[in-house]
């Protein structure tokens, strides 16, 4: 039977104000606050992140294929999902891809892993979406749009919702689109685009997809609409005939914002979330047409997961003080270079450390028991040489054994590092810095977690490695 | 293990004026040490047969010997870098040492020299050690200042108290640096200019942290029996000893961040090559790694100058002040001389060459017959510790 297996979503701890935003260009905010990745975040990292949180503890090495969707992947050329699988500690069998280059990319991925999944290819298919798509400064966009990232495990057995059918409608229009050269997302007219594109085909793919299995608005328990807009989402809800108040699954618009390609996904995680054995959900998504599916919850659903919950996400978070600041977070601005860096990246080093620093592997002795990171082939207490295991630390908690608040080691524009030793469980230390925290929150023995994240920029290319933060993924260890 | 006492003596040194130096080069630098050093021993480079260099940062990596042995026009003998962290200069003395020792040459010369101030940026930049993933983003205050928060909880002391405490390691540090003609800084200051001093890795204020400079220091070393040939105050290798922590303390199972393995081994093999029981009582003068001050702490619990936990009350007494039981960084220190890596551990042995001969260039800042002297210093993340014990008088 195939279906979702596993879900988990992610939402960066930052948020900004809209009125930040607004105020800073003399407009109107349209209320609430949007989340925003950090300095240090990616589509990469909170690719991982939700996966993380989906995969929970379930055995990596099950999954036998892993995709990815978003059209802010930080490599255009250079498989993205290589990274991330490797990253989530994948088999190296593992099937990837990536998707890209449209809104749908998220449900297009989607459908692809069930297909996988259902045609009996593969047993398990990991998939995540993720962006932080740019507005141009001023724009609504600006404020509507937010930064996130879900993931759904596909399987074929126990699933959580079982997958009851699918229907497509392509639409070829010039609505919303990025040139190679363009960092902000350009659209054309907005009531166009609007009456024309999304709702038009938003309209006819729910439509359709009712009329394909015999289903009418009511045999729905919860559509999932995600939507550029409150209003435009509300207009369509209204015209669907579902009932605002029972039937539609909240758009995260107003507190979160409009995460692209993850949008589809973080709102259905956030439906399973809430759902109950026997639900319908419907799924549709926009985006150079459209992606409805149907999902019927089972009773897997009630087995209880230790997974961080989107309403704990968007609860979890630290309002970011700067629309200043979030620009050059962005490269829109470029603020006043930091100190130079001395250590410089090199692709063949990067390779050959792939084990601890993206698989974050630690050595552990089979003489002494002695765990160290990153790998050390001759044990640090017995000295045995070339004798331990490798495991994963990137599940471990953590306490704060020291730290410093280091104000040279920063970017600029980010200036506070905490540098940071942790002990992690089974006594083993791991030395990083600390993300998503007030520097003057952090104490001894205080939990942390491990996140990956990009490190800085080098080389002509990214440089991502592990860091720690206060708990908040949790229990999804 | 083998021991040198007594069979080496100094005959000879030289220190470059320290600071940003903007009209020196490397090469410049060296020659002003390295002629001090001649003139001093009274000897030419021609009596040199062989040289040791302590270089860390020359403007290419892996040129640094060459570069000094070509501007000194060093001719025809083994010229050999060394490069260990903080501790490059005294390791480049002690193997001049050994190798005097060893019978192979009559005289050598250490020298130590590092041009900090030609990269464009003040501190040592970002980013230290080996991966460029794992020590991306690592700093020297930021790893230091790992060690203050630990020490604080361990030992009871609020933020405020430790604060407070290292604030006057860096007072005490200033006075002495400001009689010292030949330090980087020679400001006075006072305990609450250094507590308000803006935060560079917290705890540790900017007068928590050492001068970055330029500088050289030089050595003229030969057997001990022909010493007294070139003057009659030479000043005798007692003892070395140096010790590496063999996993980077960040990532080292257990370590609790108070007891550093290379400062206690270190120290205490060079104690016993001296055959000195009770370093707080037998040493007279001592220069310690003070890169920042929660270090100079650590130092003095770690050597057995203050027993565990009680630095603070010695350093309340000044008991480490000049005139104090026993002086420590009488010249100011890494803090206030400044600290041109691969020069300080021969700047440090300098000041204490000076010292036992009663030759402080003033007299106010001159410890009265001191006989036994240290000089230290504690290189990496930090993770290499190198001790040299000198004496004046030989037995």
């Amino acid at each position: 039977m195939t279906g979702i297996v596993s879900y988990g979503g992610y939402i960066p701890a930052l948020r900004l104000d809209r009125k930040l935003i607004a105020d800073a260009w003399g407009r109107n905010s349209i209320g609430g606050e949007r989340s925003m990745a950090n300095s240090d975040e990616d589509s990469i990292t909170m690719s991982v992140e939700a996966a993380a949180n989906c995969l929970n503890d379930r055995k990596r090495e099950e999954i036998e294929g892993f995709f990815f969707a978003s059209t802010t992947a930080p490599y255009k050329e250079k498989m993205n999902s290589t990274l991330i699988a490797t990253v989530l500690d994948l088999e190296r069998e593992v099937v990837t891809a990536d998707f890209g280059n449209s809104l749908r990319a998220g449900t297009a991925m989607l459908k692809a892993a069930l297909d996988s999944v259902k045609s009996g290819s593969t047993r398990n298919f990991l998939v995540a979406a993720a962006d932080s798509r740019l507005g141009y400064p001023k724009s609504d966009q600006e404020q509507t749009f937010g930064d996130g990232a879900a993931a759904v495990l596909v399987g074929d057995t126990d699933p959580v919702a079982t997958f009851e059918g699918s229907y497509s409608i392509n639409n070829e229009m010039i609505d919303v689109w990025r040139n190679p050269e363009d960092k902000f997302v350009k659209t054309w007219e907005g009531r166009f685009i609007l009456d024309e594109g999304y709702t038009a085909h938003m309209k006819e793919v729910v439509s359709g997809i009712l009329k394909k299995y015999d289903l009418k608005p009511a045999d729905i328990s919860k559509v999932i609409l995600p939507a550029p807009d409150i209003r435009t989402h509300g207009k369509l809800v209204k015209s669907l005939g579902f009932d605002p108040k029972t039937q539609v699954q909240d758009p995260l618009i107003s507190n979160v914002g409009y995460c692209g390609t993850a949008q589809p996904l973080m709102m259905l995680t956030a439906a399973l979330e809430e759902a109950n054995p026997g639900d319908i959900l419907l799924l549709a998504a926009y985006g150079d047409g459209a992606d409805a599916m149907i999902f019927k919850v089972t009773d897997q659903i009630g087995k209880s997961m230790n997974r961080c919950k989107m309403s704990a996400l968007i609860e979890n978070k630290m309002m970011f003080p700067s629309y200043a600041r979030f620009l050059s977070f962005r490269d829109i601005l470029e603020a006043q270079p930091g100190e130079p860096f001395r250590l410089f990246p090199s692709a063949t080093v990067s390779w050959r450390e792939r084990k601890s620093s993206l698989r974050c592997h630690a050595s552990r002795c089979r003489k002494c028991g002695c765990m160290t990171f990153p790998v050390q082939r001759v044990c640090y207490n017995c000295r045995s040489k070339d004798d331990y295991d490798e495991v994963r630390v990137s599940d471990r908690a953590g306490k704060v054994f020291t730290f410093t608040r280091d104000n040279l080691g920063g970017r600029s524009d980010d200036p506070v590092i905490i540098q940071t030793v942790a002990e992690l469980e089974g006594g083993l230390r791991f030395y990083g810095i600390m993300t998503d925290c007030e520097p003057d929150t952090v104490e001894l023995n205080m939990p942390v977690e491990l996140t990956f994240r990009r490190i800085y920029e080098g080389a002509g290319f990214h440089n991502y490695f592990w860091k720690l933060r206060p708990v908040r993924r949790g229990g999804a260890n | 293990m083998g021991n040198i006492k007594d069979k080496v003596a100094i005959v000879g040194m030289g220190c470059s004026k320290f600071g940003e130096r903007w009209d020196a080069s490397l090469e410049d630098l060296a020659i002003e040490s390295a002629y001090e050093a001649y003139e001093d021993a009274g000897v030419g480079p021609e009596d040199i047969e062989a040289c040791w260099v302590g270089q860390v940062s020359a403007p290419v990596a892996g040129i640094g010997a060459t570069s000094i042995a070509e501007a000194l026009k060093l001719r025809d003998i083994p010229v050999i870098r060394n490069e260990n962290w903080c501790t490059t200069a005294h390791i480049a003395l002690i193997e001049a040492c050994i190798a005097v020792a060893s019978g192979l040459y009559d005289t050598v010369m250490a020298i130590g020299v590092e041009k900090l101030k030609d990269t464009g940026y003040p501190g040592l930049g970002t980013g230290r050690g080996m991966s460029p993933v794992l020590e991306a983003r690592r700093t020297a205050p930021g790893s230091f200042g790992l060690i203050a928060k630990r020490y604080f909880e361990t030992y009871g002391l609020s933020n405020e108290e430790g604060k407070e405490t290292l604030a006057k390691i860096a007072v005490k540090n200033h006075d002495n640096g400001s009689l010292c003609p030949k330090a980087h800084f020679h400001n006075k200051i006072t305990l609450e200019k250094a507590l308000n001093a803006p935060i560079i890795a917290w705890p540790l204020g900017l007068f928590d942290c050492c001068g970055n400079s330029d500088g050289s220091a030089c050595a003229i070393i030969t057997r001990a029996d022909r010493a007294r040939d070139f003057r009659p105050d030479p000043v005798y290798m007692k003892g070395y000893g140096i010790s590496m922590d063999s996993l980077l303390p960040h990532l080292r199972p257990g370590f609790d961040w108070l007891h550093f393995d290379a400062l206690i081994k270190s120290s205490h093999k060079a104690y016993e090559m001296a055959g000195i029981k009770n370093p707080r009582e037998e040493l007279d003068v001592a220069e310690v790694h003070d890169c920042f001050t929660i270090t100079e702490l650590a130092i003095y619990e770690n050597f057995g100058f203050s027993p565990r936990g009680k630095a603070k009350e010695d350093i309340d007494s000044g008991f480490f002040a000049r005139g104090g039981g026993l002086p420590v960084n009488i010249d100011g220190g890494l803090k206030c001389f400044g600290h041109p890596i691969g020069a300080s551990g021969l700047r440090m042995t300098y000041e204490i060459y000076k010292q036992l001969q009663g030759k402080a260039d003033l007299p106010e800042r001159q410890v009265k017959n001191p006989r036994l002297g240290l000089s230290h210093t504690f290189g990496g993340p930090p993770q290499i510790s190198a001790v040299a014990i000198l004496g004046n008088e030989k037995g």
